[in-house]
């Protein structure tokens, strides 16, 4: 094996577990959200017939933290959803540093593009 | 219907939903849009902004575990991504844009499309040992593991199956949905690659896609926490338990119902669409 391909073999290791525990953690925190949430509104209608659009502080992540720190359900929720959103964007972050470490420059360059577009509407 | 029993009834359609998905190999996050719409009568929107982020979980999920096999090849993934990325931006903001009824429309003829897919015999792509330059010097070419060791792979048509994937992330970002059935097409027909390494990769992909353009969701208001709670949960447990039995059953018999069940989703969406009844 080259060292190429033995780097590539540990990317896809650390890619893999990283997936995973990504994966979970973000589950745990949308399942605590959940039981949270139907602790104390279980016997509220359901209704999602007609669109409102969310709350402002259920969309962005100052007012998502503050909800978390007040306990809110459907707040510990949108955490979890936003870990999970997460997840693939800190997995092509990774991908970068494997590919610099094998001195990849191509592949540097086009995993920076896609982290710019991920990150653009992650962040913007 | 109250929040307890809503949850527990979507998120049971959530697990069905997954499970079959993973068997069938279909993917679940397919039906779920029109099962929200149609059954449970949800808003369109809050359907595909919580199909879309149980789209993520799904493939991260199972990437992970096919990420360590090593049928996977990251760099034809990365590349691609590129193009599905920056398809699924614009997927997103047009699904901001157009009527929901058009939004239906759409979905509609996309899932008769994958049950047309699905249904067809597999066409057999002739193997090609010509390398092709541009996916040479793009590093495409790699191996995969076999019962009598590694064995190489070309990769072929770069520009068709990148374009296709544009087209699969635009798709994916204004119905949340994963496309799978269209990156699966890109790699396997168009670019010649085997077909255990497009599954794979595609299924690592699905997550960036649908990450694109869920940060665009989110922020618009499209993903309700309540909603997308038991949708995520369900629809990840069932595809985790799903790839769990996929070796051991038979399931050509699945598939047909399954695509049946899309069919029949598939023309109430194009109904409700063309109605304006959504």
């Amino acid at each position: 094996m080259t060292r190429a391909d033995w780097t590539d073999r540990r990317v896809e290791t650390i890619v893999g577990t990283l997936l995973r525990a990504g994966v979970i953690l973000s589950a745990l925190v949308v399942l605590a959200g959940g039981i949270v949430f139907l602790s104390r509104h279980s016997f509220e209608p359901a209704n999602y017939r007609v669109f409102q659009g969310e709350p402002s502080e259920l969309r962005h992540f100052r007012g998502i933290l503050r909800g978390v720190a007040a306990l809110r359900g459907r707040a510990i929720i949108q955490l979890g959803l936003l870990l999970l959103i997460a997840t693939p964007i800190a997995r092509v972050a990774f991908s970068m540093f494997g590919f610099a470490e094998e001195r990849d420059r191509l592949y540097v360059a086009v995993t920076g593009i896609v982290l710019a577009v991920l990150l653009y509407s992650f962040l913007a | 219907m109250n929040n307890l029993e809503f949850t527990a009834l979507v998120g049971a359609c959530s697990l069905t939903a997954g499970f079959l998905g993973a068997l069938t190999g279909l993917g679940g996050g397919v039906v779920l849009v029109p099962l929200l719409t149609v059954l449970f009568h949800v808003d369109i929107r809050y359907a595909i902004g919580a199909s879309l982020v149980s789209v993520i979980a799904t493939s991260s999920g199972a990437a992970a575990a096919y990420v360590r096999e090593g049928f996977t090849n990251i760099r034809i993934g990365m590349f691609l991504e590129i193009a599905t990325t920056f398809g699924a931006l614009l997927g997103a903001f047009i699904a901001l844009m157009v009527p929901t009824p058009a939004i239906a429309i759409v979905f509609g003829a996309m899932l008769l499309y994958s049950a047309y897919l699905s249904g067809r015999p597999q066409p057999v792509v002739p193997v090609d040992d010509h390398p092709d330059p541009l996916a040479t010097r793009l590093r495409m070419n790699g191996t995969y593991p076999s019962l009598d060791g590694p064995r190489s792979y070309y990769v072929h048509s770069v520009p068709t199956g990148f374009s296709l994937m544009f087209g699969a992330g635009a798709l994916s970002g204004l119905l949340g949905i994963g496309s799978g059935a269209v990156k699966v097409l890109a790699m396997d027909q168009a670019m010649k690659i085997p077909f255990k390494v497009s599954t794979t990769t595609s299924n690592l992909m699905i997550g960036v896609t649908a990450a694109a353009s869920a940060g665009v969701y989110l922020r618009r208001g499209y993903v309700d926490p309540a909603l997308a709670m038991p949708v995520t949960l369900g629809v990840l447990a069932g595809s985790l338990v799903g790839t769990q039995v996929l070796v051991k059953t038979r399931t050509r018999w699945l598939r047909l119902i399954f695509s049946a069940v899309i069919v029949v989703l598939g023309v109430e969406m194009l109904y409700k669409g063309i109605s304006g009844r959504i």
